[in-house]
């Protein structure tokens, strides 16, 4: 009675009959949040800090620090090369060892640069970023650099550098401030452990945001299997007298809602146009982590070295939070959780819809890393069975919240037409993964569309330098012509 | 390792439990047709299903492809739907060229499963009509409807189903009697009013509904075949586009022209029970391989199977139009899936940012 | 009979339509106008002459006239190949495809005599030096196309594979010859870092 009931709600949602707004299609993954509701633990000082010069979405950094050189927590080591960046800061105090390519955190299994700190135990922390408690008083040009340098990228897994999001011109004028406590991947429970311990520091850290923006509609959105934050979160508003501003949404849970483009969606009724920012259309959204990252940086004084991680897994005997330094390896992280042997598992980085395998176990926790789950192999598996033909159910088309058509996408890039693919909007995906999820096939979609996303730059990148060539070897068949003549 | 891309988690869906979700969701329609035929019904039942399943594991083998494809229930499926497209009387021969036919050309030349244009089921069942036109139009006197009894017990079916009437001691037309859409269809020629056609005929809508009709096997009865629909529909084996936009454009036509003469043209609910347009909407139009993939290309296709459907009935040569509707519709499945896209995210319709 | 006639035309279906599609291809396909320059646009302009052509411009022009077949283009690849064929208008060929690493030449300094022979061999003047200096190559812009390692008079010119950018890989589609080339560089890169563990 039910699914029927579901099935004409399904109805008038596609005759846009529903009163609240939602995303288009979506899915509802098992959720396996075994960690929901235990209190966070404190992971110990590693035997070595691996921080990696790239830690978010934009240019790389210049170490600012030679090996042997003594670092104090929180001390910034390397300083960003361009616009799209944001520094890197030692997580504890310590002696660098070295400076050299180490495995990140990266499908491709490659490496990058990395300052490697042995730690010293004694944890002490450097003081030149002073806690600016009164920042209500303070120019929002101030605090967006104070953001900047304390290193703030987005924690809720894509790391885009938080200081740029928040454009203080007149021109974009931001009305509303999200907070995004969505949290929709199935396992991650540390966004939801932090606003049920941190709800305080958050709610501050949203009155900051709005405070910069000049804002003065807040609206925290968090999905229905969470309750027990959304009466904390009340509370909290009620008691620092906020709750005439910010107001907290509660959202029928569907995966992937904490996208931000499909939470805009569903909290306004409004998309984000192609091409553009949810800045264009007045929205500002942050997810939980950042949040209580910028309280930290700005009411503390504390650089970005240390983040809520879920490490949980059906393979880990003791799942649960963490709060992490930036920086500790993954196999120590494991080995606090009880896994002492790590064979016929591999460690997803991110959750199961939108993460990666790591490919190495020394692999340093990032600024980008919302959990680690170490899994089964044969579970894995399940999810990576064999491919069959495609049997143009649509089911893919259905669930897509870009509103794309992935059979055809996928069959495109399969087939190297990448023209094609472009044109049914290969780069309007947001690779979700809903498609592969519900795919009768089991086709990889996403694998396909990040196939042809690659090969698309690459041909970009080859097409540029064929170009560059070209000119080069016209110019001096011109100069040996003349000198000929 | 070899690269693998995120998702690391999957519904479970499979291509076997969509195709077994369709073959239970039918369980209840294949038992009307043993109801009304028989021995009859179950042996051409097996007959199709074995032999198609046959012809698929030979298809396999010859072109070396993964013989455990067998079991995905696509070919098992096909055989099904087959039988329930065919008239009872049907000769065991028809029942085995059907199936060989249906899956080696309708399914296996087009490149197997996922690549054919046509539902194989219904592309045999056209391909027999216009070559034996006469098994295909007569239609056995359903066992409850008369004397009939005895000839659907076991060893005279057996006869029947190998050696023809003759075995049996009958003539075709003591056994055979029309369709309502057929003798509707007949009277119509003649000048009889829709009205008194239906009268003669002695119909009756609940009859029609809950499956006393002749008919093919898997036509008897509207009930049973909505109930394995909707089941299918909640499941979301299948979505709902097809079968609503399908019936109600049927029923929509029906209902204007009758509005407009009530005595050529039939009823709206007379037309949306009869013969197989309710197996054709909810089983063979929603067939994923040779219906569009997006929402919308299949309301597009729905309501052109619907026009088409009503259009063949009224105007056209045969009788039944539902399953010439499906297949004509099949052919342009490609230009509705390159000509209709669902709007993407972000952009106005007609894709301007 | 009828039967016959039901088969012949579902057969028939299905060849017709991979005709048709066939057919239009190659008389739908648009003319360019300058065909040759739309030809060396396509060509990864390498310069190397393993197409049997003093450089991609020369065999644009030899493919444009037809004087060339469309799979020459060694460096280019299927890709290529079939990009070339396709404004051609005709069928695509084979290709021998090796999916090889990107290699760029490398001088080992300190053994170059100064001769200058490679600069006048190199297609895209991407070699600095002066008569009597050590040579360098501008690893950025060179080809790879090899055409300087022969007239070295003391070899000490070699090729070398380019590191790959974590910011430039791409994912690579299971199965295929291009993920076992990944993997196998991947492999190389995982072992390059356990040595540095082990010292
Ligand atoms: S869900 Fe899979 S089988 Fe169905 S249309 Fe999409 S890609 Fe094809
Ligand atoms: S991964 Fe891309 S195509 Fe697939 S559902 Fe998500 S947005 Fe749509
Ligand atoms: S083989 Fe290709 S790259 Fe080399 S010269 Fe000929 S066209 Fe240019
Ligand atoms: S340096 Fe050598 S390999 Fe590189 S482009 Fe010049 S000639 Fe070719
Ligand atoms: S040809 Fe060899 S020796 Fe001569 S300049 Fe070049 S690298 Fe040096």
């Amino acid at each position: 009675m039910f699914k029927l009931f579901d099935m004409l709600k399904g109805l008038g949602e596609q005759l846009h009959l529903k009163p609240q707004h939602s995303f288009t299609g979506g899915v509802h993954p098992q959720e396996m949040k075994k960690t929901a509701g235990l209190p966070s633990m404190t992971c110990p000082l590693p035997k070595q800090i691996i921080l990696p010069m790239k830690q978010h979405i934009g240019d790389a950094c210049e170490p600012m620090v030679k090996v042997g050189d003594y670092v104090l927590r929180g001390q910034q080591i390397a300083k960003s090369q361009g616009y799209l960046s944001v520094p890197v800061h030692a997580s504890t105090s310590g002696t660098v060892t070295k400076i050299e390519d180490h495995v990140i955190a990266h499908p491709s299994g490659l490496g990058l640069p990395c300052i490697f700190i042995e730690p010293d135990g004694k944890d002490e922390a450097d003081e030149s970023l002073y806690p600016l408690p009164n920042y209500r008083s303070i120019d929002p040009v101030e605090l967006r650099e104070r953001v900047r340098s304390a290193g703030l990228a987005g924690l809720g897994g894509a790391a885009f550098p938080t200081f740029i999001k928040l454009v203080l011109d007149q021109q974009y004028k931001i009305e509303t401030v999200v907070l995004n406590g969505i949290e929709c991947e199935p396992w991650l429970t540390n966004d939801h452990q932090l606003m049920l311990e941190k709800a305080h520091e958050i709610v501050t850290g949203m009155d900051i945001l709005m405070h910069m923006v000049d804002s003065n509609q807040g609206i925290i959105a968090i999905e229905d299997n969470k309750m027990d934050t959304v009466d904390v979160m009340q509370r909290t508003l009620v008691d620092m007298g906020l709750d005439a501003s910010i107001r907290i949404e509660v959202l029928p849970t569907k995966y992937p809602q904490g996208g931000e483009k499909q939470l805009i969606q569903v909290l306004t009724g409004k998309e984000v146009p192609a091409g553009r920012l949810p800045i264009h259309i007045g929205i500002l959204s942050q997810n939980v982590g950042t949040t209580k990252a910028i309280y930290d940086a700005v009411c503390l004084g504390e650089a970005l070295t240390e983040r809520m991680i879920t490490v949980s897994g059906d393979a880990l005997p003791q799942p649960t939070n963490m709060r992490v330094r930036l920086g500790t390896p993954v196999a120590w992280l494991l080995e606090q959780c009880g896994l002492s042997d790590a064979d016929g598992i591999k460690v997803l980085h991110g959750g199961p819809m939108m993460g990666d395998i790591l490919t190495d176990m020394r692999i340093p926790v990032v600024k980008a890393s919302n959990g680690i789950l170490a899994m089964r192999v044969v579970t894995l598996m399940l999810a990576h069975h064999q491919e069959d033909p495609c049997i143009r159910c649509g089911d893919c088309g259905d669930v897509c919240p870009a509103g794309l058509m992935p059979n055809l996408l996928a069959m495109h890039c399969k087939e190297e037409q990448f023209e094609k693919a472009e044109d049914y909007n290969l780069f309007d995906c947001i690779e979700c993964g809903a498609c592969s999820y519900v795919c009768p096939s089991h086709i990889p979609l996403v694998h396909y569309f990040r196939f042809g996303k690659g090969q698309v730059a690459q041909i970009r990148r080859e097409k540029s330098f064929a170009e560059e060539s070209r000119q080069r070897s016209e110019i001096r068949d011109a100069r040996i012509a003349q000198e000929l003549a | 390792m070899i690269f693998l891309s995120s998702p690391h988690q999957h519904s479970g869906n499979s291509i076997q439990l969509t195709m077994f979700s369709v073959i239970i969701a039918l369980i209840p329609a294949a038992m009307v047709s043993v109801y009304l035929y028989g021995w009859l019904a179950v042996f051409l039942l097996t007959t199709c299903i074995g032999m198609s399943l046959l012809t698929e594991y030979v298809v396999l083998r010859m072109m070396k492809r993964d013989t455990a494809r067998l079991w995905d229930g696509s070919a098992a499926l096909t055989g099904l739907f087959l039988a329930l497209v065919l008239p009872a009387a049907v000769p065991w021969w028809i029942a085995v060229f059907a199936a060989v036919f249906a899956i080696l050309l309708g399914k296996q030349l087009y490149g197997g499963l996922g690549y054919n244009l046509f539902n194989p089921a219904l592309a045999a069942r056209v391909v027999l009509l216009i070559s034996f036109p006469l098994y295909m139009t007569s239609w056995l006197i359903p066992m409850h409807m008369g004397a009939m009894l005895d000839m659907y017990d076991f060893s005279s079916s057996l006869s029947f189903f190998f050696l023809g009437p003759d075995a049996v001691k009958q003539t075709w037309d003591a056994i055979t009697m029309a369709t309502p859409l057929g003798y509707v269809k007949t009277e119509l020629t003649q000048g009889v009013t829709v009205g008194e056609a239906l009268a003669n005929y002695q119909y009756s809508t609940l009859n029609a509904f809950i499956g006393r009709e002749a008919g093919s096997l898997g036509e008897g009865s509207a009930l049973a075949l909505l109930m394995g629909g909707i089941w299918l529909m909640a499941r979301h084996t299948i979505s709902w586009h097809i079968p609503v936009s399908y019936l109600l454009t049927v029923a929509v036509f029906a209902g204007i022209f009758n509005l407009i003469n009530p005595d050529v043209y039939a009823p709206p609910l007379f037309h949306l029970l009869a013969g197989g347009l309710i197996l054709c909407a909810f089983f063979m139009a929603t067939d994923p391989v040779s219906s569009p993939s997006s929402g919308i290309g299949k309301i597009v296709f729905g309501v052109g199977c619907g026009v088409l459907t009503w259009v063949i009935r009224t105007y056209g040569n045969y009788p039944e139009g539902a399953m010439f509707a499906v297949i004509l519709m099949n052919c342009i499945t490609p230009l509705i899936d390159y000509y209709i896209r669902p709007r993407v995210y972000g952009y106005k319709r007609g894709k301007q940012a | 009979m009828h039967v016959f006639y039901a088969i012949l035309i579902f057969a028939g279906l299905a060849l017709l339509i991979g005709v048709v599609l066939a057919l239009a291809s190659r008389y739908f396909h648009v003319e360019g106008d300058p065909l040759s320059d739309n030809i060396d646009a396509l060509l990864p302009q390498t310069q190397c002459g393993q197409c049997g052509y003093p450089g991609c411009r020369p065999y644009a022009n030899a493919v444009a006239s037809q004087e060339a077949e469309v799979n020459q283009c060694v460096p280019g690849g299927e890709r290529t190949m079939l990009e070339i064929a396709d404004i051609m208008g005709v069928e695509p060929k084979d290709i021998e495809e090796e999916e090889s690493v990107p290699v760029v030449a490398y001088i080992r300094e300190d053994e170059c005599i100064g001769c200058t022979l490679c600069i006048k061999a190199c297609p895209v003047d991407c070699i600095i030096g002066a008569p009597k200096q050590y040579h360098t190559i501008i690893a950025d812009q060179c080809t790879g196309c090899t055409l300087c390692l022969e007239p070295c008079p003391v070899d000490c010119i070699e090729m070398v594979e380019v590191p790959e950018l974590l910011e430039h890989w791409s994912w690579p589609v299971p199965g295929t010859l291009r993920a076992q080339v990944a993997e196998k560089r991947r492999a190389v890169h995982h072992e390059a870092n356990h040595e540095e563990e082990n010292v």
